[in-house]
């Protein structure tokens, strides 16, 4: 379900690591815009800037030049934050990683539930709340185990559960089936699907897995640190088109 | 949800063992200030507890724990018959070291002028004050002597008729009573032999002289026990204690006695700021500079424990900031861990001290005032050391968990 208003938009943004002599251009005038709603995929070989560009939409990067906007809001201007970046990524932003990413020395509710409460959500609400969206993602019988106890696919499902926690209206996904088999791949990425259908989240997800591209709407290619490519997917082929 | 109590909860056992390691050396610091008490305390005990107003000693001596000290015995009829003196008793004290079932036996001698002082200012804790005015003996606890052990000690033996609890001297050794008389003859205990010879000495001089020649019977009497030769002083004594009729006026009595020249006064107060000043000053300014260090010592170690915890957490702590959390979350879970770290240690020391210090052959006296101290040190040491680890938290980057 795609909705015609931005959730997130970029401006010619560019990132430049370094100064002087060891200067690395990290991603070149990039402009995109994601719909609320929208599933997009993130493609590209390995330095081509992906995670730059999840960085600095995750705002856990600034961007050199450029500006960055979350839905109206104007959130940096260059390397000027606008607003309190933390305070952003805490209510508007939710992430999820290539390894897990769960605080090991809590159970998968706790993990859900601490998310909550960092927004200030009494602790009763927030335990009922993480307990709902570990049932709606299917690994509630696990909520008293630690990430330890839970195979890759059940932490990465604690994971989305954690980044869905405070309703963002963005999800950040870099390389989320990286650690997991085809088949609990393929079930992370409809998850994706689902979340953005059932929270009316903006999902981006920066993916080498080709097999699961037809359930995004957007592809966008990325080639040593430009935006070489956006497309519409097809949903009948494995890879989208033009 | 509280973050730190669950990572403690998660690493239980590597906590517990950090928290008995902080114990340790907290126990050490208590100790040390315990030692120190200790000392004071041993150093004051013996003056502030036998009750004399005014010690008169040997003329320009700080004695008689200072320096040696000897006055004549009969020094004391001289003070009871003075105004505003209620009572004046002779005091000795000195050090012996004999062998008593095959271990050697260190003990600081005090002689009680017996009978109008029988002990009973001691505090016993079996057996009885001094009843006899000769072999019956009061002892420390410390000596680990018993009720009715027979001990010589010169010629004599003596039986231990009363156990006292926390009596030492400066050095640390037990103090053990005795009447004034028996005591003097432990100090001025010689041989059959050495008396033979100091007695034929005695008979040489005189029959080296004219006196010898023209009157015989001196040669004779020269051969007598000292104690029935007029001419031979009485025994020395270390020092009188003066106890004075209440309502005396301190100063006048002070001064009168200061107007003799043959000896030294001090009051209660000086006695004691000599001991504190001059005695154990030395010994109490290495204590005090030793438990310093061991607070620096303490913290560092602190410091160092509570930075690398936060190493082990960089990468959760890049998490929380990713995912927003305030920077009060992330200093509590530091700061919360380290107060308890701090507070278990001391819980630690504090419990584990209480069974360990009454082992340590000298006294350890860990009072209120010392506990509550040490727990600021305590709190400031633990705030201190989570600084080092808040510093190191707040300069982790939340890109840390993306690399």
């Amino acid at each position: 379900m795609t909705g015609s208003a931005s959730a997130i938009q970029g401006q010619s943004l560019t990132k430049i690591y370094g100064s002087g002599n060891a200067e690395v251009t990290g991603m070149e005038d990039v402009t995109f815009s994601l719909s609320i709603g929208e599933v997009v995929a993130l493609l590209g070989p390995s330095g081509s800037g992906k995670s730059t560009l999840l960085t600095i939409m995750g705002l856990i990067n600034a961007p050199t030049s450029g500006k960055l906007l979350i839905g109206e809001a104007l959130v940096t201007d260059g390397p000027v934050a606008k607003v309190n970046l933390r305070v952003y990524r805490r209510k508007f932003i939710g992430y999820v990683l290539q390894k897990t990413n769960l605080i090991p020395f809590l159970t998968a509710v706790e993990n859900v539930q601490l998310a909550l409460e960092i927004n200030d959500i009494p602790c009763r609400a927030a335990r009922n709340r993480a307990m709902e969206l570990l049932e709606s993602l299917d690994v509630v019988h696990r909520s008293g185990n630690l990430p330890y106890m839970l195979s890759g696919g059940e932490q990465q499902r604690v994971a989305i559960a954690r980044a869905l926690a405070n309703k963002p209206m963005l999800v950040l996904a870099d390389e989320p089936t990286a650690a997991l088999d085809s088949v609990r791949g393929r079930q992370v990425m409809e998850l994706f699907r689902t979340v953005a259908r059932e929270y009316g989240a903006t999902v981006m997800v920066a993916t080498h897995d080709h097999r699961s591209l037809d359930i995004f709407d957007r592809i966008l290619e990325m080639e040593d640190g430009r935006l070489v490519s956006q497309k519409q997917a097809n949903k009948d082929s494995p890879i989208g088109q033009d | 949800m509280n973050l730190a109590i669950k990572d403690i909860h998660h690493n239980l056992s590597r906590f517990s063992l950090t928290a008995l390691g902080i114990g340790m050396l907290l126990m050490i610091v208590m100790g040390m200030g315990g030692i120190y008490r200790g000392l004071i305390e041993e150093a004051t005990l013996l003056v502030d507890k036998i009750g004399a107003d005014l010690w008169v000693v040997q003329r320009e001596t700080r004695g008689p724990f200072a320096e040696i000290s000897r006055i004549p015995r009969n020094l004391e009829d001289r003070l009871k018959s003075m105004p505003g003196v209620a009572t004046a008793r002779a005091f000795v004290t000195y050090p012996v070291q004999r062998e008593f079932r095959d271990k050697p036996l260190r003990m600081q001698i005090q002689g009680l002028s017996w009978p109008d002082d029988n002990g009973g200012w001691l505090p016993l804790i079996s057996g009885r004050r001094i009843e006899s005015a000769h072999y019956e003996m009061i002892v420390d606890k410390i000596l680990g002597l018993r009720l009715d052990d027979k001990i010589r000690l010169g010629k004599n033996i003596y039986t231990v008729v009363g156990i006292t609890k926390n009596m030492s001297s400066i050095a640390g050794d037990g103090l053990a009573f005795f009447t004034l008389l028996d005591a003097l003859d432990i100090q001025y205990d010689y041989s059959g032999e050495a008396i033979r010879i100091e007695r034929e000495a005695r008979r040489s001089r005189v029959a080296g002289q004219d006196i010898g020649a023209t009157q015989p019977s001196l040669l004779e009497r020269a051969l007598l026990p000292s104690s029935n030769l007029a001419a031979l002083p009485s025994p020395y004594v270390s020092a009188v204690l003066v106890t004075l009729i209440p309502g005396t006026n301190l100063d006048t009595v002070v001064d009168k006695i200061s107007g003799w020249t043959d000896v030294t006064v001090f009051t209660h107060d000086q006695q004691n700021g000599l001991l504190l000043t001059g005695v154990v000053d030395r010994s109490r300014r290495q204590l005090g500079l030793f438990r310093s260090i061991l607070i620096v010592i303490s913290t560092i170690i602190m410091a160092l424990i509570i930075y690398t915890l936060t190493l082990e957490k960089v990468h959760d702590i890049a998490m929380l900031k990713l995912i927003g959390a305030r920077n009060s979350v992330i200093l509590g879970l530091i700061l919360q861990q380290a107060l308890l770290l701090g507070f278990l240690g001391y819980v630690f020391a504090f419990y584990v001290g209480k069974w360990v210090f009454p082992i340590f052959p000298r006294r350890v006296i860990i009072n209120t005032g010392d506990l509550i101290y040490l727990s600021l040190i305590v709190l400031a040491i633990s705030v201190l050391s989570a600084g080092l680890g808040i510093w190191k938290a707040l300069s982790i980057d939340p890109n840390e968990v993306v690399s």
